[in-house]
């Protein structure tokens, strides 16, 4: 019998060495798998279970983590302040499927502290016991101009502002309306967080998980004659001082379209005039004949330098704008006045022109000012990193000038400010829903001869007198609030 | 025969094991509360204290009455209980439980004084051979008690409950006990005719058709426990119990192979024709499958939220109180095992499933050791229950089989369970008693052959089974030393 017994034995200890097996497939080889798996909600709880790192701009919390109420489930609560001027920035943190939008998510790693740079905290922490916080993400916004630039918005316009750095690419303010309070999204409880998420996706024009700024491509209008500026620039056949047809109206080819200058501006004082006047007045009818004679193909390769069709991380994700390709020549004369199906993010129409006060470098637009680890230490600060070399130095010295006769002398009169030189580009696109709602758009930067800040104001689906006159305005407005800086 | 030859006792081993022991259980509760931020307050001292105060008690009972019992055993078991009731504590923290870990400890209270009453009275395991055919009585009745209408309950599907007033009551636990008894006592008696008849086929001896008849009698019992009351755990286990207890008492590997023939035959008939088992054959299989995690019932989330606990644990564990447990289902009764497994890693766990093997090892040196086929079969079937439990369990939870709901013996809440398995501790350690106590043999005894000391079973080298087993106490006394411990 004893024998037996100790057969039963072996039998019984090979039963426990799968046993074991079976747990060390599951906790060491398969454990990552597992735990990357999206229905394990214990990463989220672990998150929060340590403190995230704060979003600070200027030292000061926008989004931080503080102890939850005892009826939690999890021990830290994420709040965020001056929700509504910030939220497309930040996004939100939610504990129903993790950071989901903005900062919250694209520097999730560092702000959970499960970044590489913040390995050997982890380590410590694991060995003292103590709760590892997360890293510290600051921003490179002004939180002062992000304040003045988001009350400058009216809350009945769906309105963006942008300022960047033309040498570095920081962004300086990035706001929009209408906006959200991202505390809405942080609550620990489901069936609230269900009733907040519905009511926002409901709600017109509200979208937490995209940013007006930088989410939502639109028609640009006449802003992107900059690119067929550049295009015809670099063909050789046009100059400034170029003389060019200007009739009011044009018959396109293949088709029973036709295309005409805005009646209300200036262009039909002239049917004939140098380019530079021509671009200043923005007048269609001339980009759009030079846009047939050149073709798709130099213009779509100018789009695609200045970063179109093409999205971006800045590091929040950034639409790509759209430059559409195998267009009919009577196509192509509307996308060369940014009709069509072209688009363009706000962003894209600022970092255009921020491209061109740099001479003709752009800059990749960078919203993190630096990464601190919980003892301060300094685990990332992105450089100032060029994009991409867009166009000569000479090319951008001439559109300077074009865009600079544009404040003086055209359509961006509402943008000229006393003590130094602005250079701008309006445009104003139809929506092409059958409405009279344009999106009015105005961007530039200044000062012209040593130039600083790139401005873009949108206004979307707005009257066409009162968006053209308050986003001239504002980007009066807020240039001269950062020049004062 | 020499003095030095006297086994000994090794009481004061077991005493240090079991300061040992406390200070592991008594530690992991207030660790738990230390990192919980509890307040260490008299709740965990009245705890701890009587858990020490029994366990010394246990250890004084075993002094005065079985002084040479096993020194591993108790020291184990207070271990494994303890462990448990920290981790039902832990969970009893979290929003999911409350107040079950002050039931484990007056169970295990209960349950460890029912074991030294057990241990007084008994004093000689062999007194239970004379209940064989009660116990196979008791056995039928405990196991069908549930399906008494009135006190029968059903709980997650299985209906293997009784209540009684407020007592709840798991019959099947006390069964393990009785059909053990039963098993033992049986085979005890007849395995002699079931030895010497037979049919020889190639190299394995068949038993006569009318032998098989108890192995029939067995499987159906375990069919119809597995399809009346939809407890497959319990099936298999007393299927496995009897096959085992079978094989060591015959020596005979064709009882292995009939047995596995009917498990397979069982499992094929219960996969047509029991929904319940094919359930769960099919969330074994496909565990991950979207449709079948998110099944109301009878789903998957329970096996991968145990996997994803599991996981999160990794090798080292999160640490007592630092993971998220509770989210897995049944947390502290069957799944008790995936909370182990993540806070303790799966060092941790895997420690733990070796004080398991030790535990069993013990049960079946017991049993190699004592002098009786009665108590060699009963401490065998005692360690195969455990044995299959604790794979039937961890099988289960690491998909190695598909899960059925049995407790983990010693760690998950439930009184029921604890009760039966400090009963079989008390039982076993009175045969580990018999096992190594000094022993008298009878003058007719041949003192210089194989079976001198009565260590060895007398059949072993005789496979004819002329001779009986040896009946060491009924004759005139004579001291002899024990050279097995």
């Amino acid at each position: 019998m004893n024998r037996a017994i100790r057969h039963t034995w072996l039998v019984s200890v090979a039963m426990f060495l799968t046993l074991l097996a079976a747990l060390s497939l599951i906790q060491v080889a398969f454990a990552s798998d597992l735990n990357n798996d999206s229905r394990n909600a214990r990463q989220v709880i672990q998150d929060y279970g340590a403190p995230r790192g704060p979003i600070t701009v200027d030292g000061t919390p926008i989004a931080e983590s503080v102890e939850s109420d005892p009826e939690s489930p999890y021990e830290y609560q994420r709040v965020y302040h001056d929700a509504e001027v910030y939220s497309g920035i930040t996004g939100f943190y939610s504990t129903f499927g993790g950071s989901a939008s903005g900062i919250e998510r694209a520097m999730d790693e560092y702000l959970t502290g499960r970044s590489d740079a913040q390995f050997f905290d982890r380590m410590t922490s694991l060995v003292t016991g103590e709760t590892m916080e997360g890293a510290q993400v600051e921003l490179t916004l002004d939180p002062e101009l992000q304040h003045y630039a988001y009350d400058l918005l009216p809350d009945d316009m769906l309105g963006t502002i942008i300022v960047t750095d033309v040498t570095t690419g920081e962004v300086i303010v990035m706001a929009s309306k209408p906006s959200y309070n991202t505390n809405l999204l942080a609550t620990h409880d489901s069936e609230e967080f269900n009733e907040n998420i519905g009511d926002l996706e409901d709600a017109e024009n509200i979208d937490p998980y995209g940013f007006r700024a930088v989410n939502r491509p639109i028609p640009p209008g006449s802003t992107f004659k900059l690119i067929d500026t550049v295009a015809m620039l670099e063909s050789g056949d046009y100059e400034p001082d170029t003389e060019l047809e200007n009739p009011n109206e044009i018959d396109l080819p293949q088709s029973e379209n036709t295309l005409e200058n805005f009646g209300l501006g200036n262009c039909h004082q002239r049917s004939e005039a140098e380019f530079t006047w021509i671009f200043a007045q923005s007048c269609n009818t001339p980009f759009a004949t030079a846009a047939m004679e050149m073709g798709e193909d130099p213009i779509l390769e100018v789009a695609e330098r200045f970063r179109w069709n093409e999205p971006l991380a800045i590091p929040i994700h950034v639409t790509e704008s759209r430059f559409p390709t195998g267009m009919a020549d009577s196509e192509l004369a509307y996308a060369s006045i940014g009709q069509f199906d072209v688009t363009a993010t706000p962003l894209q129409m600022n970092m255009t022109a921020a491209a061109i006060g740099n001479n003709g470098t752009m800059m990749r637009p960078q919203l993190v000012d630096t990464v601190r680890g919980s003892d301060l230490q300094i685990l990332d600060a992105p450089e100032p990193e060029v994009l991409n070399e867009v166009m000569e130095p000479e090319t951008a010295a001439d559109i300077t000038e074009m865009m600079v006769a544009t404040t003086e002398e055209g359509t961006g009169w509402r943008a000229d400010v006393s003590g130094y030189d602005v250079a701008t580009k309006t445009g104003t696109a139809e929506i092409g829903d059958g409405s009279d709602m344009v999106n009015s758009w105005i961007t530039g930067f200044a000062p012209a001869d040593d130039p600083q800040y790139a401005v873009t104001v949108v206004y979307e689906r707005t009257e066409l007198s009162r968006g053209s006159q308050l986003s001239g305005e504002h980007f009066a407005a807020i240039l001269q609030a950062v020049m004062a800086e | 025969m020499k003095q030095d030859d006297h086994p000994k006792p090794r009481r004061n081993v077991e005493l240090a094991l079991l300061l040992l022991a406390l200070a592991v259980a008594i530690g992991a509760k207030v660790l738990v509360g230390i990192t919980l931020e509890e307040e260490i307050d008299s709740r965990y001292w009245v705890a701890g204290g009587s858990l020490a105060a029994l366990s010394l008690a246990f250890h004084l009972v075993l002094r005065l009455r079985a002084k040479y019992a096993d020194p591993f055993i108790l020291p184990i078991a207070v271990t494994l209980n303890g462990l448990g009731i920290a981790m039902i504590h832990r969970l009893d923290l979290t929003p999911a439980y409350a107040g079950v870990a002050p039931r484990q400890v007056l169970w295990t209270a209960v349950s460890m004084v029912a074991a030294m009453v057990l241990l007084w009275v008994l004093r000689d395991h062999r007194r239970l051979r004379a209940i064989t055919y009660i116990s196979l009585v008791v056995s039928v009745i405990l196991l069908f008690l549930p399906m008494l209408p009135g006190i029968g309950r059903e709980e997650f599907g299985a209906r293997i409950w009784v209540q009684i007033g407020p007592l709840n009551f798991q019959p099947s636990e006390m069964a393990k006990i009785t059909l053990a008894i039963f098993f033992a006592g049986f085979l005890a008696n007849n395995r002699d005719l079931i030895l010497l008849a037979g049919k020889k086929i190639g190299p394995m001896t068949f038993p006569r058709l009318q032998d098989l008849a108890p192995l029939f009698l067995a499987w159906l019992v375990a069919l119809g426990v597995l399809i009346v009351q939809n407890d497959l755990g319990n099936a298999l286990m007393f299927f496995g119990l009897f096959v085992a207890v079978i094989y060591v008492a015959t020596s005979r590997f064709s009882w292995i192979a009939i047995g596995g023939v009917l498990v397979a035959a069982g499992a094929a008939l219960a996969y047509g024709f029991v929904p319940h088992f094919r359930q769960r054959v099919e969330i074994w299989l496909n565990a991950f499958d979207q449709d079948i995690y998110d099944r109301e019932i009878g789903g998957s989330h329970q096996l991968v939220q145990g996997m994803f606990g599991l996981a999160n644990g990794g090798l080292t564990g999160t640490g007592l109180g630092s993971g998220s447990p509770h989210i897995v289902a049944l947390a502290n009764s069957d799944m008790i095992v995936a909370a182990f497994g993540e806070e303790l890693g799966f060092i941790g766990l895997a420690a733990m499933l070796l004080l398991y093997l030790l535990l069993f090892s013990r049960y079946m040196r017991a049993g190699i050791g004592t002098r009786d086929s009665f108590g060699k079969l009963l401490a065998t079937g005692f360690a195969v229950i455990l044995v299959l439990q604790v794979f039937v369990v961890v099988g289960g939870i690491t998909r190695v089989i598909p899960m059925s709901g049995l407790v983990s013996p010693f760690l998950a809440a439930g009184g029921s369970a604890l009760l039966a398995n400090w009963i079989i501790v008390a039982l076993v350690l009175l045969i580990s008693h018999a096992a190594r106590r000094p022993i008298v043999v009878g003058p007719m005894v041949n003192t210089s052959g194989a079976g001198a000391s009565g260590t060895e079973d007398p059949l072993r080298s005789r496979e004819t089974g002329e001779q009986s087993p040896v009946d060491s106490t009924a004759t005139t006394p004579a001291v002899t030393g024990g050279e097995h411990r």
